[in-house]
């Protein structure tokens, strides 16, 4: 379908993530630009969450098909590292529709102070509020979830278990 | 047979559309906006390629060891930390693969038209290969596994905290990430080395013994390479001596809490002065590199 009025950026920011599919690449943060070239050539540029992310080739794929589905025979999509992406970029749409679908959005990290990283061998807790009850009461079940992004957690007061997106 | 009927025909021609695949790779290549830039001014394309290569295997056969829990973990949610753990380095690697291709490292090993970090990943021999030993190591049981990533992630760490600052754009981008990922491993192994040290006799006996087994390995972790000492010249690659102080705070810090004592045991000799850096491995690697690189051989022309 050639829709003529969207630009190239609003057809590539209603992709979706292929593993949090409530959220779309532009909530995400990883959608860095999409732009018509001269001679035609749509280049979308994303960046990855995670080095070994499995869904970058996903997204590639995915941005491909919608661009071209919307009219633009060549579309090249290009792989960005630098910035290196932190959960910071998701957006506040995204949060919300992260906390919606259950999911405990991520807290803000801020920049990343140089120099040695310091290891705590009792990392404070982070507070992470229930997504269904709201309840504060909740520990780490792992910290490594079903996707590279989340982690699992379970609320005290509710006893349901959730995902929460981990901040880097 | 013609030279027409070459088993990477097919592959040759399937690679064309968007929705066929080669089996065992998926191409960062095509369209990394990072790895194409030139080498830094001044800088040897061949150097930049080999040390690109070191950085790679060190991630890329660490994570096919890591790889070996998947299926056997003690824990559903271990094994899923592991599987992630060894999936950051992966792709740290690949970007490192991809780079090391860019700047011309693959061609001699191409035998078909896979992207270069596959040509590199599954094409190149046990010689070829430029990781630390202690890459290669068996991993054992979890303990060892987890003293083994304290030390393995400590190091590894350390060298990219320094690499942000590299001259060389690839480098500092993928070092740029990879420091998150690898401050969240190193906090993983050592809570576990803690609860493990600081459980049962029987817990405490097992991650000793595992410390014990990959000291030996340690040494090398800060021997300098020519490529190295070159690049460190350049302002493009981190000085493996620099990182020893880094790995012993993490030590002094972790293993006291963890009842556990550093091991004293002699570092494993190098041949003629030559070690993993140049591509002169222990044992422990052969199987491996069978287990990573049999499939993609037998059946290279796979597509799905």
């Amino acid at each position: 379908m050639v829709t003529g009025t969207d630009t190239v950026w609003d057809v590539a920011a209603e992709v979706t993530d292929p593993e949090m599919p409530m959220l779309t690449l532009a909530d995400l943060g990883v959608l860095r630009g999409a732009e018509t070239r001269d001679d035609g050539t749509v280049v979308v540029t994303i960046t990855p969450t995670y080095s070994g992310c499995p869904a970058l080739d996903e997204m590639r794929s995915d941005l491909r098909h919608r661009l071209q589905d919307a009219g633009h025979a060549r579309v090249e999509v290009r792989t960005s590292f630098s910035p290196p992406w932190t959960t910071d970029f998701i957006s506040d749409a995204g949060r919300r529709k992260l906390a919606e679908a259950g999911i405990a959005p991520p807290a803000h990290v801020g920049p990343r102070a140089t120099g040695p990283v310091p290891l705590t061998l009792d990392p404070p807790e982070r507070v992470v509020a229930c997504p269904q009850c709201g309840s504060p009461e909740t520990e780490v079940v792992s910290r490594f979830g079903p996707t590279a992004c989340t982690a699992l957690r379970r609320c005290r007061a509710c006893a349901e278990p959730f995902e929460h997106v981990k901040e880097i | 047979m013609g030279a027409d009927d070459s088993a990477y025909q097919a592959l040759a021609e399937t690679l064309d559309g968007d929705d066929h695949r080669w089996a065992f790779g998926a191409g960062f290549d095509a369209g990394t906006a990072e790895i194409t830039a030139p080498p830094p001014e001044g800088v040897d394309r061949d150097d930049l390629a080999t040390y690109c290569l070191m950085l790679a295997d060190d991630a890329l056969v660490a994570s096919q060891r890591l790889a070996e829990w998947t299926t056997n973990a003690p824990e559903l949610e271990e094994e899923v930390a592991l599987a992630n753990i060894a999936l950051d380095l992966l792709g740290q690697a690949r970007v490192l693969l991809a780079r090391a291709g860019h700047l011309g490292a693959a061609e001699r090993y191409r035998v078909g038209p896979q992207d270069d970090e596959d040509v590199l990943a599954y094409f190149r021999d046990e010689r070829a290969f430029r990781n630390v030993v202690l890459a290669e190591a068996d991993l054992g049981d979890f303990g060892r596994t987890m003293a083994w990533m304290l030390v393995y992630s400590s190091w590894r760490l350390a060298l990219m905290t320094r690499l942000v600052a590299s001259r060389d754009v690839v480098l500092a981008a993928v070092a740029d990430k990879a420091v998150k990922e690898l401050a969240y491993q190193r906090q993983y192994a050592a809570q576990w080395v803690v609860r493990l040290g600081d459980g049962t006799d029987h817990s405490r006996e097992r991650v000793q013994a595992g410390l014990d087994g990959v000291w030996p390995f340690v040494e090398e972790l800060f021997a300098v390479h020519p490529v190295e000492a070159r690049l460190v010249e350049a302002g493009v690659a981190v000085d493996p001596a620099e990182l020893r102080a880094e790995l012993d705070a993490v030590l002094d810090q972790v293993l006291p809490p963890a009842r556990l004592t550093r091991p004293e045991r002699p570092a494993v000799g190098l041949v003629a002065g030559r070690g993993g850096r140049d591509g002169i491995h222990t044992e422990a690697l052969g199987p491996v590199l069978a287990v990573m690189q049999s499939l993609a051989r037998t059946h290279p022309e796979a597509t799905w």
